[in-house]
């Protein structure tokens, strides 16, 4: 196909063809970014938690008036909750990954004496939590029963500095002992926390994802033995299989709630919904940018079927000429799409170079990755089929301009 | 003249149905689509309380030790610590101010028909009601001496009191929370500062607290606090904070009625964080801040992000859809070519053609302006069906039906401009000659 012809013509509009170029531009721009921040987002909610997902149930009470003795009450519960059929484990905490409920953070140090922590992790308290979560120990081993502390007895420690009745030991994810010693054994090992309480690391785990502050290192989380009531805040989580889920669910509510009628169910659900609740407006924001860049290629296809249908009109007469001739109808045919082929690529062209401005832009205030170069040809695949899509109508319709034409006048 | 124009446009666009329609869909798309973020920024970067939002301050102070402390980078601890709020509360010297912290209370109805319920709960002290301007339906808001006097009385939102006692007048009548007795002294108005400012951390946009309790007394009967509680040093914390305890968990609110008396406070905050230091409580040296509300809220950032990213998305939308309007505006004013001719070659200045030619742009804007209008009311209604906290916020209210308006004849002149220009370029002679 011979393309300087095409080019001359297209000197003759220039206007009209510099505005489809920088349309396809635009486009091609904001449809690769918006991939791109799809693709992210897709990933973000993909972001492995490390527990048995699609085993967990979590029941939270709340109390009515002053609360018995929270232990005792806490320990009858567990036990009637072991007892409900097709549950395997019961557990204790106040939050699990992924909550939008609130979180607990520690500061982690090397050195008591360092004036800035090392890094941010979220800690994890309560009883039966690994088997519970179905959370995996890749080096030492689980809390024993004697390590573990009451809650408020670490609480009041803590306000009156006395170290001892704190716990000792410390479980850790894989993340934050590769941080903290790369390539040694972490085993054995202190760190110490932010006020400077040092802990002798005993296990370390595969993957766990802390409650939230997933900026500031998703896989950093700890375990601390120290034993939760429900009157704490913590909820019960109850690990079963996956189909008796909402059968588990609803005895457990209906047992706690005939143990003691005296407190309310705050909370009654599994482990997806909650995870769906935290990355709902993920799933959002990934569905309006669908939405967006649909929008975005029908407007631009419209527009290229108008600009097509009018220079179709408009060249009429050259198109009758050219037929009379001696050009076929496929000739004409391709004489529009190789025009728009031209158009699209360099509106493409453009529009790579203005994806690579956007996403700089984005990363500035976003918080966003580089775009990587990947993202750039589905911008570009992207807009050659639109515009050869968009054009193949009129481009048949001026296919079918009788060569007659040529003779009348206009 | 500007009648005829009119006329002269809905006559052409007449003429070329499917172009027109093309026009002004792809307006209306980016209209729609502009407008509905745009509502929803205009919703969420308000003023939660206009009039008010000037004179109110939110004061910080920095009681920790030096562990992690950058000099003239740390920004001062987000909430009180017990003793802070209670030095400065009792120091009065801002013209009100109010210490207050979340809580949650179990609300036991006297009616058994009801089960007993959770409620959110705002402990606070005597000025937060005068302060934010909160509106009683019944009775009044509890005075500075049941503050001190640790009364059990409660102050309920409109909701709660048709909830427990129908639409009825409840002053007087008893409230158990958490087993213990409350007297009810008011029944709170319509209130719904969006968002709920004075805590943030509760991220609530639509709802408030149902129940409103002294905070000498919420310490007394040990009912629950909820929210944030930052600990420095070796501070820790069960589910109700310690007073003594190395913790900030309280709101410290202050109105200052002028910019000098503001400037008066923070001078007095750096003298009290001094002295705090002299006396070996505070270690860093004075950090202290002093925000109105829109500076709170600026700091804190409370549009989310991702609703500023969709509002650049929408502009981009629309730019691309304003350059498609001015290709085929271009097309279309182009094929007139002849039409115009004539009209210039019979007398018609360039100016006048001009206008006619936007005249006819508005035209496809008006209308465009509608369909976008229509499209955003649409587009809200799918926010509004979105889990985000901020959802049942996005209305359109006056002042955004104005700039959907103003925006879509905006933008539509603005994609006129080139090809009305460009059109009025044309030379009469030769296209009368051609013809």
């Amino acid at each position: 196909m011979d393309i300087l012809p095409i080019l001359s013509t297209l000197r003759r509009h220039k206007l009209t063809a510099w505005l489809l170029v920088l349309e396809i531009a635009l486009t091609c721009a904001i449809v690769c970014n918006a991939v791109f921040l799809i693709g992210q987002r897709l990933q973000h909610m993909d972001m492995p938690s490390g527990i048995a997902e699609h085993e967990l149930v979590q029941v939270q009470l709340g109390y009515i008036g002053d609360t018995p003795d929270a232990e005792v009450q806490t320990q009858t519960d567990v036990a009637a909750l072991q007892q409900i059929p097709g549950v395997k484990q019961v557990g204790l905490d106040r939050y699990l990954p992924f909550s939008l409920d609130g979180s607990s953070n520690t500061g982690i140090k090397l050195d008591p004496q360092q004036q800035q922590n090392t890094l941010d992790a979220g800690q994890y308290l309560g009883q039966n939590l690994l088997p519970t979560l179905g959370v995996r120990l890749v080096a030492g081993r689980n809390f024993e029963p004697g390590e573990y502390v009451d809650f408020d007895t670490a609480v009041a420690a803590l306000n009156s500095g006395d170290l001892k009745g704190l716990p000792q030991v410390m479980i850790i994810t894989q993340a934050i002992a590769e941080r903290l010693w790369p390539g040694q054994e972490a085993l054995g090992k202190t760190l110490y926390t932010d006020s400077g309480i040092p802990f002798r690391v005993i296990g370390v785990i595969a993957v766990l994802a802390r409650q939230n502050n997933l900026q500031q290192g998703a896989q950093y989380s700890t375990y601390w033995p120290i034993r939760m009531t429900s009157a704490d805040g913590a909820s019960y989580f109850i690990r079963c299989a996956p189909q008796d889920k909402e059968s588990v669910l609803k005895t457990a509510v209906a047992k706690l709630k005939q143990l003691n009628p005296n407190r309310v169910v705050l909370k009654a659900r599994t482990y997806d919904q909650a995870r769906r609740a935290f990355f709902a407006n993920d799933r959002a924001m990934a569905g309006i940018l669908v939405g967006v860049i649909a929008a975005l290629l029908i407007v631009t296809a419209l527009g290229i079927v108008g600009l097509a249908n009018f220079w179709v009109g408009q060249r009429r007469r050259t198109i009758g000429v050219r037929r009379a001739l001696g050009a076929t109808r496929s000739n004409i045919l391709h004489y529009f799409q190789t025009e728009n082929f031209l158009l699209a690529t360099i509106g493409i062209a453009l529009g790579m170079v203005l994806a690579y401005g956007i996403n700089l832009f984005l990363m500035l205030h976003y918080e966003l990755p580089r775009l990587p170069v990947i993202y750039f040809p589905v911008g570009a695949i992207a807009l050659w089929l639109i515009g050869q899509l968009a054009v193949l109508g009129p481009a048949l319709r001026a296919s079918h301009v009788p060569p007659v034409v040529a003779t009348r006048s206009a | 003249m500007l009648g005829y124009y009119f006329d002269l446009a809905l006559r052409s666009l007449r003429r070329n149905k499917v172009l027109t329609a093309l026009m002004v869909l792809a307006i209306a798309l980016g209209i729609g689509a502009s407008m509905t973020t745009l509502t929803v920024l205009h919703v969420l970067s308000g003023d939660p309380l206009p009039g008010r939002s000037s004179t109110l301050y939110y004061a910080q102070v920095d009681p920790r030790d030096m562990n992690g402390y950058l000099p003239g980078k740390s920004q001062p601890m987000y909430q009180m610590s017990w003793i802070d709020g209670m030095n400065l509360l009792r120091a009065k010297r801002a013209d009100r101010q109010a210490l207050m912290t979340g809580g949650l209370v179990a609300v036991q109805p006297h009616n058994t028909m009801l089960d007993p319920f959770y409620e959110a709960a705002r402990y606070t002290t005597a000025d937060f009601f005068p302060m934010f301007g909160a509106p009683f339906e019944y009775g009044h808001a509890w005075n500075a001496s049941d503050d001190e006097a640790h009364a059990r009385v409660v102050v309920i939102s409109a909701a709660l009191n048709d909830k427990l006692f129908g639409e009825t007048d409840s002053t007087g009548q008893t409230l158990r929370l958490s087993g213990a007795a409350f007297r009810i002294v008011g029944v709170l108005g319509n209130w719904h500062p969006n968002p709920q400012f004075y805590d943030l951390l509760r991220k609530s946009y639509d709802e408030n607290e149902g129940v409103y309790v002294p905070l000498s007394s919420s310490q007394d009967v040990g009912i629950h606090h909820d929210g944030s509680v930052d600990c420095w040093g070796k501070g820790g914390t069960g589910i109700n904070p310690d007073h003594a305890s190395r913790c900030a968990w309280l709101q410290f609110w202050v109105q200052l009625d002028t910019p000098a008396e503001a400037a008066v406070y923070k001078t007095f905050l750096i003298h009290y964080s001094e002295q705090q230091n002299a006396l070996g409580r505070f270690q860093r040296p004075p950090n202290v801040q002093l925000r109105d509300v829109m500076q709170w809220l600026d700091y804190n950032q409370v549009v989310p992000d991702d609703v500023r990213l969709q509002t650049w998305l929408a502009f981009g939308f629309l730019l691309v859809c304003l350059v498609n309007t001015m290709g085929l505006m271009l097309a279309k004013f182009m094929r007139r070519a002849g039409e115009l001719g004539v009209r210039r070659a019979l007398g018609a200045s360039k100016r006048s053609l001009f206008a006619q030619l936007l005249v006819e742009s508005g035209v496809v804007g008006l209308a465009g302006g509608i369909g976008g209008l229509l499209l955003a009311l649409l587009g809200l209604w799918l926010v509004r069906r979105q889990p985000a906290e901020y959802a049942p916020l996005a209305h359109l209210d006056p002042t955004m039906l104005l700039a959907t308006f103003l925006l879509a004849l905006g933008a539509s002149l603005l994609a006129g401009l080139l090809p009305a220009w460009r059109a009025c370029q044309i030379t009469p002679a030769l296209q009368l000659k051609s013809h």
